[in-house]
């Protein structure tokens, strides 16, 4: 039997793995703040650039036909922006659970995919349907409350703190969807600001501390 | 296997049967690649201590196919879910014994 041992090292070590287990801790803070560049960025780009901002559901100004250039082009934008922050995300997350020793695909990265792919798909595929049929209005509210209660859906195995980035993006899909004139602009707070905040507060809470430890 | 002096199972003396019992106490089942993510240590290290634990009745054992793989599960059972609680209580206990000296 060993000399002394350390019954609070053995503590330490039970709860430690229970929560890796059990939870996806390499999301990183960086890569809110970069999905929120992106984000914003985009909006931007189809607001002024495009003049993209619907102000009914159908909107007469391009939804005369169903795939007009600048709504081809506005979708085009949201695709890039979607691919570029799953990108980073996915890179950031690899590099932070290579740091701690850690692979970065085990069973609660597989838990938390799933537990975000069943809403957004849902989602995905019912935005496709109301383009198609020209409720180009529904876009924003549409992608937010569905991206909402994905992040609802996934907070049991992260973070506490995206169960409330979830259900504040819930609550402005739902804004949207009545003043649809906002659309553009609770998108932009939404997929934007609400990334950049929480990225930078989850930096500060959790990867800073890892830091000193 | 016997309890030793302290009060604490000897079979939780090894870091690595401890781990093994701590994931699968918050984890339903887990197959043996998902486990092994969580140790640095060889498939055959991992694999005895994993033996070592279900001929003490506190994990089960879970074998199917997936395709033509095999695939094994791991799981806790209830002698092990009470003898892994009794364990946290004794540390707990020890520990603030060792605070109060």
């Amino acid at each position: 039997m060993k000399e002394s041992p350390d019954y609070a090292r053995d503590l330490i070590e039970i709860r430690s793995m229970m929560e890796r287990s059990t939870k996806f801790l390499s999301l990183s803070g960086l890569a809110g703040v970069m999905a929120g560049i992106y984000a914003l960025s985009g909006a931007w780009i189809s607001y002024q650039v495009l003049d993209f901002n619907p102000t009914g559901l159908a909107d007469s100004t391009i939804s005369a036909e169903p795939l007009s250039p600048t709504l081809l082009r506005v979708v085009l934008i949201a695709i890039a922006v979607l691919i570029l922050a799953l990108g980073t995300a996915v890179f950031l997350s690899w590099k932070k659970a290579s740091k701690s020793g850690e692979k970065l695909w085990n069973a609660t990265t597989r838990r938390v995919i799933n537990a975000m792919a069943i809403p957004l798909v849902a989602g995905g595929l019912l935005i496709v349907a109301m383009i198609a049929k020209g409720l180009t209005g529904f876009m924003a509210p549409f992608s937010l409350l569905f991206y909402g209660l994905a992040l609802y859906n996934a907070s049991k195995f992260t973070y506490e703190e995206v169960k409330y980035m979830g259900l504040i993006e819930i609550a402005l899909g739902l804004f949207s969807s009545y003043y649809i004139e906002y659309g553009t602009l609770c998108w932009a707070i939404g997929f934007g600001g609400v990334h950049i905040i929480y990225g930078i507060y989850l930096h500060y809470k959790y990867e800073k501390s890892e830091n000193i430890n | 296997m016997k309890i030793s002096i302290n009060g604490l199972h000897k079979a939780f003396e090894s870091r690595t049967r401890l781990g093994i019992m701590s994931v699968l106490a918050v984890n339903d089942k887990l197959d043996f690649n998902s486990l092994k993510d969580y140790f640095n240590i060889t498939d055959g290290k991992l694999a005895s201590q994993l033996k070592v634990l279900e001929k003490e009745g506190f994990i089960g054992v879970k074998k199917s196919f997936i395709g033509r793989k095999p695939n094994t599960k791991y799981f806790m059972t209830k002698a092990g879910k009470k003898a892994f609680n009794d364990h946290l209580k004794t540390l707990e206990k020890l520990i603030k014994s060792q605070k109060q000296t």
